[in-house]
């Protein structure tokens, strides 16, 4: 017998509802955009403002001191992609570093040793509960603006000098036996890779675990250093800075505002990601480590086969939004005069007045660079994930 | 007082008034025992009496504070040497099974042998297939342990556990998480490695298993061993009122 067919009503229905549900949102949706858009043509018609882009070929006017070399005759375009590679160099340097300092804290603060624990507390403790921009003005000005004078700098072996103008350090360059020194570099790729797949092969055949890459790494070395020893000169020179009559010449030379940054972002994400760090290492279950140690894995075993592995797939996504906030952050280098893309920005829309224009480049920027990072975090998160079902 | 006699020959676990604090928790107050070779001890308890403790204690998971343990001859000392060889004895189930849940079937039951043992990747494969027959589960060699039932991940423990050929196995109560279908298949698989000649330790509450297979059962209670005895005189005539009592409070229900 079949089932009676009820006539349900349409406002009960909740197929029907599901879809109305749809259709209010975009209808409301398309209304609000609608509001916004004619509320800004007009107003900008009233004011006689004229969106457009072709500002970015005028010439610029205003010099930059750091990073790719910009006159002040180059355009403002040319301007705001200086801006941007000074902000991916901080970004870059910054996550790596910050991932670094972030590892070795959040291990140190679970350490049973009293004194490495305690540190690592009061480093996280106190960095985590400041604003950032307080400790940006901190390193900026409390700690590298108050080293001596260029004349006195600090040296470091290196030499690296330290001034208030910033760090010094000799940068390595290429000498004209680098072309003879090049060949023993080529060979011992091809030697590196001959052992590489020779030590896999061996190691397949007699079915144990090892490590053929170390090996192809000692092997490249081993030929570049025989190199190196066998050429009358060696093929790569440093090049040390100098001080002249005002500042240091030559070497790799980084600025107070650019340090001050970097130190600033690295120190407070390091301690971020140093607290995701030990809730990642402590979500793993007690009887995990239990388990391996009851097989004999020893300590560094059972770290790297057991607990790392899975700690890896808690940390990672909070791990993610910390360097998108050290990406975001990055634009407090207006607070120490780092000409970053946001810093570089501000002063366009000063002198041009195209202030639309220009929040809508800088939107784009990090919503761009965001949305790589994240892209990538969430295919490595998918490939690392646990199969449950 | 010591209340185990030694009935075989041939000690492989010795342990003499072992204490245990937890902080200001007396937990275990001079345990005596002695296992011989290939006998199987099922040991019983009220929970908190501190046999888990006991069996922990054995493989280093927790340490004694006082008295001595040696296994197979080795003294357990703080000399990480001695505590490794002593885990390469022994091999431990738990309760909560505990395998790695992001290694399949298979790789949980290889990666002890071919990194602590440093056997050949090819012989660990061949001996974990061989287990996983043994356990009754070759099928599910490639699956993962969260896509397994609970029985069938605590019998991938006791094969993870055999594979790095222990001579003593330790159970911490390795049906208690189960679902009461499952506790059989898990059960078989002692008996089996029971009659097989592995010296055996096993907390348990199932009676009927301790009838059946165990040479001699001990009674824990309030951090030391009560009673032990062999099963016929165990559940027939024992001794203390505090086994009488437990013994009716878990066989009449």
């Amino acid at each position: 017998m079949p089932a009676p067919q009820t006539v349900i009503p349409l406002w009960r229905d909740v197929r029907v509802l599901r879809i109305l549900a749809q259709v209010i949102f975009v209808i409301t949706l398309v209304l609000v955009a609608n509001w916004f858009y004619t509320n800004l043509s007009r107003n900008l018609g009233r004011t006689g403002i004229h969106v457009g882009f072709d500002f970015l070929h005028l010439t610029a006017g205003f010099r930059i001191s750091e990073g790719i070399s910009f006159e002040s005759t180059d355009s403002y375009g040319y301007a705001f992609w200086v801006g941007i590679v000074n902000t991916l160099r901080v970004i870059g340097i910054g996550i790596l570093l910050a991932t670094i300092l972030g590892l070795v804290a959040g291990v140190a603060r679970l350490s049973t040793n009293w004194l490495v624990c305690k540190m690592a507390s009061v480093y996280i403790e106190t960095i985590r509960n400041t604003p950032l921009v307080v400790q940006l003005f901190f390193w900026y000005t409390a700690t590298f603006l108050k080293l001596p004078n260029v004349h006195d700098s600090l040296e470091l072996p290196g030499p690296i000098y330290l001034s208030q103008r910033g760090l010094a350090l000799p940068v390595p360059h290429l000498t004209e036996h680098f072309s003879s020194w090049s060949y023993f570099l080529v060979a011992g790729l091809v030697l590196a890779c001959a052992v590489y797949v020779g030590r896999r092969r061996y190691l397949q055949r007699v079915q144990r675990p090892g490590f053929p890459s170390a090996w192809a790494l000692i092997t490249f070395l081993g030929t570049s250093a025989l190199g190196w020893f066998l050429l009358p000169r060696s093929p790569i020179a440093w090049e040390v800075p100098v001080l002249s009559r005002f500042n240091f010449e030559g070497g790799l030379q980084f600025t107070p505002e650019f340090a001050a940054l970097l130190t600033g972002l690295v120190v407070y994400t390091g301690a971020f990601i140093a607290e995701i760090v030990r809730g990642g290492i402590l979500a793993v279950s007690k009887g995990q480590k239990e388990a391996a140690r009851a097989l004999a894995l020893n300590n560094l075993q059972v770290l790297r086969l057991v607990i790392f592995p899975q700690a890896l797939r808690v940390i990672i996504p909070p791990i993610t939004s910390q360097y998108l906030n050290l990406a975001k952050n990055s634009s407090l280098a207006v607070a120490v005069g780092y000409p970053d893309l946001f810093s570089v920005a501000n002063t366009i829309i000063n002198q041009s007045g195209r202030a639309i224009e220009m929040i809508l480049f800088i939107m784009g920027s990090y919503l761009i660079m965001s949305l790589i990072t994240s892209a990538f975090s969430n295919w490595y998160n998918r490939r690392i994930r646990l199969v449950e079902h | 007082m010591d209340c185990v006699e030694t009935r075989m020959s041939d000690p492989i676990i010795v342990a003499e008034d072992v204490h245990k604090w937890f902080g200001n928790f007396h937990v275990l107050r001079g345990v005596h025992l002695t296992v011989s070779r290939g006998e199987v001890l099922v040991i019983c308890g009220p929970s908190g009496s501190g046999k888990s403790t006991f069996i922990r204690i054995i493989n280093r998971l927790e340490e004694h504070q006082r008295g001595r343990i040696a296994v197979d001859g080795i003294e357990l000392t703080n000399d990480l040497r001695n505590i490794e060889a002593i885990r390469r004895e022994i091999g431990m189930v738990f309760q909560q099974f505990n395998l790695f849940p992001h290694l399949t079937v298979f790789e949980n039951i290889t990666l002890a042998p071919i990194w602590a043992r440093k056997v050949k990747r090819s012989d660990a494969e061949k001996q974990a297939l061989e287990l996983l027959e043994r356990v009754g589960i070759p099928e599910q060699a490639q699956k993962y342990p969260g896509q397994l039932s609970g029985g069938q991940q605590q019998r991938v423990a006791i094969a993870r556990a055999l594979a790095m050929q222990p001579k003593i196995m330790l159970f911490d109560e390795p049906t208690s998480a189960l679902d009461p279908e499952m506790i059989k298949e898990v059960l078989d698989v002692m008996g089996e490695l029971a009659a097989s000649g592995m010296t055996m330790i096993v907390i348990t509450h199932e009676m009927g298993f301790a009838r059946e297979v165990a040479d001699r059962i001990a009674f824990f209670d309030e951090g030391r061993i009560v009673e032990a005895a062999a099963p016929v005189d165990f559940f027939t005539a024992p001794e203390h009122e505090r086994t009488k009592l437990f013994l009716s409070q878990i066989l009449h229900h």
